[in-house]
């Protein structure tokens, strides 16, 4: 007869419910046990993707653009202008990475939140958790960018270390609202289709990261300006420059944090509906 | 630190209080103040359907407690509220005490769940799902690593430790589940159709394990439409329809009650069938239930009756007596067979 695979005595029996943010650790170790597969693959994209861009579109495109003038991009030359603005443009295809595809699997395809959520964990903590996972992915990235940014001799001011932060609220404002999206979805990943052709290319292309939004036609301007990107894009660039000033910085990143907030909202309830039925 | 959840009590050996409950003569009706869970009118809607309609049941500590019934009888959804991820429409529930709707997490930290399908992560090893789901508990990763290797043992996936859950077969994913259900020393294991969709061997490994830890005093609380599974591990169990619990009692007390002691099946060709079900009710049975295929005769003496069919000249293609199994009740509670659904 083998041993009893349950014992009367439990040492750790009293700590298993804990405050909300502990519970949120608990939930984002799950996601790091998963990474500790794949963060080298990680860290390669991490890398080549700024060096790809700032090579080809901030070198190569650039000498074209300088040569024709740089007045509209505040007198710098195209590798200066561009580099912030991708920073930001990085955080949010991060953020949107790490939101979509692995939520969703996560509620469907293999249906850990659903094991999750049969623990003392709650939706919040399981939806927190993955939130501080997608920040440590963001953070590891743009540290990443700003040491490319830096050998490419793409910076101006030592204002743009604040640039980090305000790239990972930036992906915040997108992974937030994403996540709540994602886990809502019953059947199939077909929306994430329409996400990535009618979200986020046309924010990318057009939210400031490659030319200034005045480019734009008047009317779609206002547009731009609405969209979490733009804001991102902007400071960050303002930083990387040493233009910033201390009432617009505040604004961009209220902004952001209204955006990143509504998200986490939205987000508690509908980890909530999918995980309470 | 202070223990917010108190200290609970396993029972020292393998103490079947249902047994002792029983050989003192106590009457179910009566409320169990040690009863683990006692829910009354608890049911569950989604929208305008009913999927949990007012049932009423008590769940004693160290017995196995099961939901017997077909697909959509509402078990999954009762034990979904049993597991405290989804609140209840209307009704009382009560679980280890608390109230699931504002005590979940407590409650959750104290229930072992094995749901309907593995939720394992398949890109991780066996040990690191044990390792992700110890630590949903707050457990350090030392005693993790301790019941681990005693879990793996008990669910005989020790040599599988480090393998990728992914190409492991159907029955050592389900044993996985178990193992990882328990990492916590819940005091009650929740299974939610435990061994569907596994073949007859891995489903006998399944039960021997269930078993062996039914007989550790662990209490244990599951569905299945497999009668023969209610039968080898419930004390006691309910028989489900349509949200509604049919009957209560132990497997020997339902058949008792609801069915006859033999039944003699009788297979007719598709041409003589009708013709035999209008002779046979001249054979003294207690029921005659008649099926698409088969004709089921519930009575005492299946060899006698079955002499009396001979003496009326049908001659069935087959014949068979066996006796009475909760298929049986459950066709005459319901009028359908269990696998229909």
């Amino acid at each position: 007869m083998t041993a009893p695979v349950l014992r009367a005595d439990s040492p750790q029996r009293c700590d298993r419910v804990a405050g909300p943010g502990r519970m949120a650790v608990r939930a984002f170790q799950s996601w790091l046990v998963n990474y500790r597969r794949t963060w080298r693959g990680t860290i390669y994209s991490s890398v080549l993707m700024p060096v790809l861009y700032l090579g080809a579109m901030g070198l190569g495109l650039g000498t074209l653009v300088n040569q024709h003038g740089t007045a509209s991009l505040g007198r710098v030359s195209y590798l200066v202008f561009l580099a912030p603005g991708l920073m930001a443009a990085t955080a949010m295809q991060t953020a949107v990475g790490e939101s979509l595809y692995p939520v969703f699997s996560a509620v469907k395809w293999q249906q850990t939140y659903q094991a999750a959520a049969a623990t003392p964990l709650k939706p919040g903590d399981i939806f927190r958790g993955h939130l501080l996972f997608t920040t440590m992915r963001l953070t590891m990235n743009m540290i990443i960018f700003l040491a490319i940014m830096s050998v490419f001799g793409a910076v101006r001011s030592a204002w743009v270390v604040a640039a980090v932060p305000v790239a990972i609220l930036t992906g915040l404002a997108f992974a937030t609202p994403l996540d709540a999206f994602a886990v809502s979805q019953k059947k199939n990943d077909q929306a994430f289709n329409m996400i990535f052709r009618f979200g986020m290319i046309p924010l990318f292309l057009f939210s400031g990261t490659f030319f200034p939004v005045t480019q734009l036609p008047a009317w779609i301007r206002p547009l731009a300006y609405a969209t979490p990107l733009w804001h991102g894009v902007a400071l960050c660039r303002a930083l990387s420059l040493g233009t910033a000033d201390l009432a617009g910085a505040l604004g961009h990143v209220a902004y952001l944090a209204v955006v990143a907030g509504l998200g986490l909202v939205a987000g508690e309830r509908s980890y909530r509906r999918r995980l309470h039925v | 630190m202070g223990c917010p959840l108190g200290v609970p009590n396993y029972p020292a050996g393998p103490v079947n209080h249902f047994e002792l409950s029983q050989a003192l003569g106590k009457v179910t009706d009566v409320p169990d103040p040690d009863a683990l869970i006692r829910a009354s009118g608890l049911t569950k809607r989604f929208g305008q359907f009913t999927a949990v309609d007012g049932i009423d049941f008590e769940l004693r500590r160290g017995e196995a407690f099961g939901f017997l019934g077909p697909n959509g009888a509402g078990k999954s959804s009762t034990m979904r509220m049993i597991g405290c991820v989804s609140p209840p429409t209307g009704g009382e529930l009560t679980i280890l005490g608390l109230d699931p709707v504002t005590q979940g997490a407590a409650i959750r930290a104290r229930l072992g769940v094995v749901p309907q399908e593995d939720t394992l992560d398949v890109e991780l090893t066996v040990r690191e799902n044990l390792l992700v789901y110890g630590r949903y508990f707050g457990l350090s990763r030392q005693v993790i690593a301790e019941r681990t290797a005693r879990l793996l043992e008990f669910v005989q996936l020790s040599e599988r430790a480090n393998d990728h859950v992914e190409p492991l077969s159907g029955g050592m994913k389900r044993r996985l589940t178990i193992a990882r259900s328990l990492i916590n020393e819940p005091e009650i294991l929740i299974l939610d159709e435990p061994t569907t969709g596994l073949d007859p061997q891995a489903r006998h490994v399944v039960w021997d394990r269930l078993f062996r830890l039914k007989q550790q005093g662990v209490t244990l609380i599951l569905t299945t439409h497999y009668m023969d599974e209610a039968e080898q591990l419930c004390d006691r169990l309910v028989v489900m329809d349509g949200g509604k619990i049919a009957a209560e009692g132990s497997p020997r007390e339902l058949i008792d009650t609801y069915s006859s002691r033999e039944v003699l099946e009788l297979r007719f060709s598709t041409f003589e069938h009708d013709q035999a079900v209008e002779k046979l009710t001249a054979v003294p049975a207690d029921r005659i239930e008649v099926l698409a295929d088969r004709v089921l005769l519930y009575v005492d003496d299946g060899d006698a009756a079955m002499a009396g069919v001979r003496g009326l000249a049908l001659e069935p293609l087959t014949s068979l007596v066996r006796r009475s199994t909760l298929e049986d009740v459950f066709l005459r509670l319901t009028g359908r067979r269990l696998e229909d659904g």
